[in-house]
């Protein structure tokens, strides 16, 4: 790892991470990496820790031991340094988590204007560009409460976005939403991924993370039971995997 | 004149405590009655009713207890009706309470949700059934936690009867420091004991309020 | 017995009514700027995690909502002359009132700092604000806006209880009431008067919050929904 720190570098790399809540193991020695452009999924049923390894990334959760280096940051040090860090880490959440008291063009200036210092005007430029990314230009002066809950992700997405991020996590981030409003969110998640974008993202879309993912992370009790191309889907190996694949999480 | 601050002062101070606990009952039984008449005043199917009952609380509102007891006291007194300190404070605060508990009750009633109304309306009970069968029991456990907290702002608002001369704590403590002249420590004691009276059920409030899941913020009247 | 009422004796002396009338609005009003501004730093005391700062915090409250102002008034101002400090009533009048309203609106504003969910701040960090720009804009803004309507009514009963402050002295309309009833005799007259000043004021100052709210919050005048 050592001998080349630039070009083969991953952006994202967790090695033999540790975290518990308390007396439960979440995560029990989770190791992948992500290198640029890629886009990795991480499945599993709901509490096999996936939800808190994608949150350790950005520092949500503070790790008990193993290495988390992204972007170049060593995240799992108490000294890291979360503001350099988070400019280069974009998180969606699955609550959208819009700030309801400003319009989206407010919502998506706020952190270019306060963080990078950017000129109003400029912020403005830019909040009209990422939203017209995600189709959105018409809701620029909308407040959230005004948006489906679509139309209400795919703003937290430019909101993520225009702080240009080298890396971008999707926590769950159609999971809140009625199945005629995934599409539209997928499809511009999609479009990112065409872009080139670097992404990590846990889903419970079997079928968007099988033909979007170059490489996808099965996940089961905080431990990394398979990992590998989409086609690992189709043909498990480890019986844990076979028996998610087979209770019809397959399906869409 | 005294000299020092000795057990008779302190059971002066105690006797005006009784007083304040004494004219904070009256004027919450007082208060209360004519409150749940405002309350319901508030919500009566008559429009000349509700416009009445939102006046009154408007002008109460929009007035000081001081006021209102200086026109209970002096303003009465000076249009040739004596009135006692007593019943002045106590005609005053009921006026005064009644107006803030009537609101904190109306709200109550209102804050029972729509559909309770219409499927008491839809078996047919009458007006008065469905307020004492379905609303106000509802509305009772609603009204119990802002209810004990106005209760503190009764207590505390009592002081100002000392104003008209009425001896309860804060006249009691007026009248000692006049024969002693040690004003901060009096007053201090005097606070330690209103204190005493009110937490409690400041607390008890809360508890209430949290058992019953709401993060509402109660207003007080200074 | 005849009652006899003769408003015009008294209603003769309007230009102290008026005077009366501003000098309790500007008292109302320094209470309000200062209090609010202790009672927002209180508030975020009572969050911080220094043990220390959050129990003073929380005495201080306690100490203030369950005890008369009446009471606060007279220990401010035979304390301040115990230390052997001078000041104007109206001084001690504004320092006791800012106490008062401080606490009130340290409680109001807890509830509007604790009804900020968890995800608003953890987007905000995901978005590398700092923390100052994190209370700024996704705590303290917006909980101003959540709490304004309790805010503002505390405000208006602060103006109503500031006539207290004719107990020590201090020139507003209740202490200029008591001098003209004193001077005339007049004393259902002048308290009439007067309660009808303190209705106007009250109506204005609600009248000049709800054009402040359209102002300060955007969100509101265009939606008309609350947070």
């Amino acid at each position: 790892m050592q001998q080349n720190a630039f070009s083969s570098e991953p952006i994202v790399s967790l090695r033999d991470v540790q975290k518990s809540f308390g007396p439960l193991k979440v995560l029990d020695g989770v190791s992948f990496a992500v290198d640029r452009g890629e886009v990795l999924a991480i499945i599993g049923r709901s509490g096999s820790g996936k939800s808190t390894a994608l949150r350790c990334i950005d520092r949500f959760e503070k790790v008990d031991g193993g290495e988390i280096v992204v972007c170049g940051h060593r995240v799992d040090r108490p000294d890291v340094n979360l503001r350099a860090l988070r400019q280069d880490v974009g998180i969606v959440f699955q609550s959208y988590n819009l700030f309801p008291h400003l319009t989206i063009e407010q919502n998506i200036a706020l952190a270019p204007c306060a963080v990078k210092k950017m000129a109003t005007g400029q912020a403005k430029e830019l909040a009209r560009k990422v939203l017209a990314q995600v189709g959105l230009e018409e809701k620029l002066h909308a407040y959230p409460e005004q948006l489906s809950g679509g139309q209400q992700q795919r703003a937290a997405i430019a909101r993520s976005l225009a702080m240009q991020p080298k890396v971008m996590l999707f926590d769950e981030v159609t999971s809140a939403l009625d199945p005629e409003l995934t599409g539209e969110v997928l499809k511009v998640i999609e479009q990112l991924a065409a872009d080139g974008m670097t992404m990590v993202m846990v889903t419970h879309e079997m079928g968007f993370a099988k033909s979007i993912a170059d490489r996808i992370v099965f996940m089961h009790r905080g431990k990394v039971h398979e990992t590998g191309p989409a086609s690992i889907l189709t043909s498990p190996t480890t019986p844990e995997l076979i028996q998610f694949v087979g209770t019809g999480n397959l399906k869409s | 004149m005294g000299g020092h601050l000795n057990v008779n002062h302190l059971i002066f101070l105690g006797h005006g405590a009784l007083w304040t606990v004494g004219l904070s009952v009256i004027a919450l039984v007082g208060g209360g009655i004519v409150g749940f008449a405002i309350a319901l005043a508030r919500i009566s199917p008559l429009k000349s009713v509700r416009l009445a009952s939102a006046a009154y609380v408007q002008l109460v509102q929009g007035t000081p207890l001081l006021v209102i007891l200086f026109l209970g006291y002096f303003g009465l007194a000076a249009i040739g009706l004596q009135v006692s300190p007593l019943v002045a404070a106590s005609a005053s605060l009921t006026l005064y309470v009644a107006a803030y508990l009537g609101e904190i009750w109306r709200g109550s009633i209102q804050s029972v949700p729509k559909p309770q109304w219409e499927a008491a309306e839809g078996l047919a009970l009458s007006r008065t059934q469905r307020m004492l069968k379905v609303i106000l029991p509802q509305a009772i456990r609603i009204a119990t936690p802002p209810t004990v907290g106005f209760m503190v702002q009764i207590i505390k608002n009592t002081s100002l009867a000392s104003v008209v001369g009425f001896a309860e704590l804060m006249r009691s403590g007026q009248i000692v420091n006049n024969s002693l002249f040690e004003p901060f420590v009096i007053y201090a004691i005097i606070a330690v004991v209103y204190f005493a009276m009110c937490y409690p059920l400041s607390l008890f409030s809360q508890r209430l309020e949290r058992r019953m899941g709401r993060g509402r913020v109660n207003l007080a009247p200074a | 017995m005849s009652i006899q009422l003769d408003f015009p004796a008294v209603l003769e002396r309007w230009p102290s009514f008026l005077g009366g009338a501003v000098l309790t609005l500007e008292l109302a009003a320094l209470a309000t700027v200062l209090g609010a501004l202790l009672g927002t730093l209180a508030a975020v005391g009572r969050g911080t995690h220094s043990a220390l700062i959050a129990t003073a915090c929380r005495i201080y409250v306690e100490a203030i909502r369950n005890t008369p102002l009446l009471v606060q008034i007279f220990l401010v101002y035979f304390g301040l002359a115990s230390l052997g400090l001078k000041f104007s009533a109206f001084t001690v009048a504004v320092a006791a009132l800012t106490i008062n309203v401080g606490a009130y609106t340290a409680e109001i504003m807890r509830a509007g700092f604790e009804a900020i969910p968890r995800g608003q701040i953890e987007a905000a960090e995901g978005l590398a604000l700092s923390r100052v720009q994190i209370y700024w804009h996704i705590i303290l803004l917006p909980a101003v806006e959540r709490v304004y309507p309790a805010l503002t009514s505390q405000f208006v009963l602060l103006m109503l209880a500031s006539s207290v402050c004719s107990q020590i002295s201090a020139e507003e309309l209740t202490a200029i009431a008591n001098y003209i009833q004193s001077d005339t005799y007049r004393a259902f007259e002048t308290y009439i008067i007067v309660a009808v000043l303190y209705v106007v004021l009250s109506l204005v100052m609600r009248a000049g919050f709800w054009g402040l709210g359209l102002v300060l919050f955007p969100r509101r005048r265009r939606l008309g929904t609350p947070l």
